[in-house]
């Protein structure tokens, strides 16, 4: 055992600038989700027939095709045939925000959804446009609602960017698999890649916790008891 | 009533949703600093047609003509324009829960009248303090009572100077104890000659202030006319008879 320790010892930094990577990917492509998600859920529940057909269409391209296709078919596929020379970060970051894009919509739609309808009705009284009434009043209200929600989110889309490994972004899974190949410490390697993907699920959705008791609105429970 | 010129015009307004008639052919004037009541059994109708004169709900027909100009229903820009002139009071009051009280008001400043930061504060405050919560300024809706929240509601929607307001049973979703709050704050405003339009079960509005009641049953006005014309003894109106039976719960109620 002396071996596997100094095999992980020795790949710990070689892993940790691999984690930076990951970071930035989901980071990425979670920020890319917020803004697709957003404007597709305003879509989906303001738009006329056409924009929500529209929507409904990628939203179930994105959900029902698994995340490695998506990868392989934009990668390999669609960004080669448009002359698109992207690098394997910028690839997997686009594909994971398109999919995490598609969920996130959903979950901004049912937020919207869970107003009370008199919100929009008393932003229109007033005499605001609907894209006021949506940006001032709708989206500061189901961004909150959304949090623990996109937490869920945020912690599949980690995990998910492991898969970025399989068209050979360096990150925290490819690096892994890199030195447990070439030492055969595959038990003591893989552990310590799942250990690092726990700690950083665990630090980010703390983080989001944090996030939605700070923008919390005063007078709300949010407990469920107080 | 006549010879006062109308502010708002609704001629013939008819809505429905799928087969089911919500109004048809509703016509309303206001003259300026008229207060007119709409009263009548609940499904009636009343709620739409507030609803309709600030095209909240767009009606599937019929004419609005706000100052003499007459409102395109199918143009949104037209529609804003009407919005902007005319408050909305609803029975749930519809603050929004994400601002403060002062914020609730200041936000419809800044986005729709483009005042800045500092003129819109100093606009809300005095609004605020003209229904004595200028000390809830900075209290969010789920910290206020339902009285104050319907306050800062009329606050709200007076800030944008309309030169009408909608008033959809503003008292019916409060405590006994809180409605005279609420009632004291319209009377103050029917004494500055505010022009409303309201729908309202509450006796001392109806008797007291209402110039005109309208009353309303399956999506027509059925019966108008001053409360002396309406409620005066020995009537047997449909107004005089329901009234009675509001006064009748209050009593019971005691």
């Amino acid at each position: 055992m002396p071996n596997a320790l100094s095999v992980v010892i020795d790949a710990l930094p070689y892993l940790l600038q691999g984690s930076l990577l990951t970071v930035g990917i989901v980071i990425a492509a979670m920020s890319l989700g917020l803004i697709i998600g957003t404007f597709m859920a305003v879509g989906l529940v303001y738009g006329n027939k056409i924009v929500r057909y529209l929507l409904t269409v990628y939203l179930w391209i994105f959900r029902g095709v698994p995340v490695v296709v998506l990868l392989f078919l934009f990668y390999f596929g669609i960004f080669n045939f448009l002359g698109l020379q992207f690098s394997a970060f910028t690839a997997v970051t686009i594909v994971l925000g398109m999919i995490t894009g598609a969920y996130q919509a959903n979950i901004f739609r049912g937020a919207i959804l869970s107003l009370p309808q008199g919100q929009f009705k008393a932003a229109s009284g007033l005499g605001m446009t609907d894209g006021q009434a949506i940006q001032s009043i709708i989206l500061p209200q189901i961004l909150r609602i959304s949090i623990p929600a996109w937490s869920n989110e945020f912690s599949i889309i980690l995990k998910d960017s492991a898969l970025a490994f399989v068209i050979g972004a360096p990150e925290i899974m490819a690096r892994t698999q890199f030195v447990a190949s070439r030492t055969y410490q595959h038990l003591s390697m893989y552990i310590t890649a799942g250990i690092i993907y726990f700690i950083l699920t665990w630090a980010g959705v703390m983080a989001l916790r944090k996030l939605e008791q700070h923008v919390h609105i005063p007078g709300y429970s949010y407990n469920g008891n107080q | 009533m006549n010879n006062r010129h109308a502010i708002l015009k609704c001629t013939d307004i008819s809505k429905s949703y799928g087969n089911q008639t919500i109004l048809s052919d509703v016509s309303v004037e206001l003259a300026k600093g008229e207060i007119k009541v709409l009263i009548g059994p609940s499904g009636g109708g009343k709620s739409t047609l507030l609803q309709c004169i600030n095209c909240l709900v767009v009606p599937d027909s019929g004419e609005i003509t706000m100052e003499g100009q007459r409102i395109d229903l199918s143009r949104k820009q037209d529609l804003y324009r009407l919005r902007q002139q005319v408050g909305m009071i609803f029975q749930d009051f519809n603050l929004f829960d994400h601002l403060t009280a002062l914020d609730n008001i200041t936000i419809a400043l800044r986005k729709v009248k483009k005042l800045n930061k500092v003129e819109a504060k100093e606009r809300a405050l005095l609004e605020l303090d003209q229904v004595g919560l200028a000390d809830k300024a900075s209290l969010y809706p789920a910290q206020l009572s339902g009285g104050q929240k319907q306050r800062v509601a009329i606050a709200r929607a007076l800030a944008m100077d309309p030169k009408i307001l909608l008033l959809d049973e503003p008292t019916s979703a409060l405590d006994p104890t809180l409605i005279g709050e609420v009632i004291a704050v319209i009377k103050g405003l029917a004494v500055k000659g505010m022009t409303m339009i309201m729908a309202t079960h509450q006796i001392s509005l109806i008797s007291n202030i209402a110039d005109e009641i309208l009353f309303m049953e399956k999506g027509r006005i059925v019966e108008h006319g001053t409360p002396a014309m309406l409620l005066g003894c020995g009537n047997d109106s449909r107004s005089q008879t329901f009234c009675d039976k509001l006064n009748d719960l209050s009593a019971t109620e005691g």
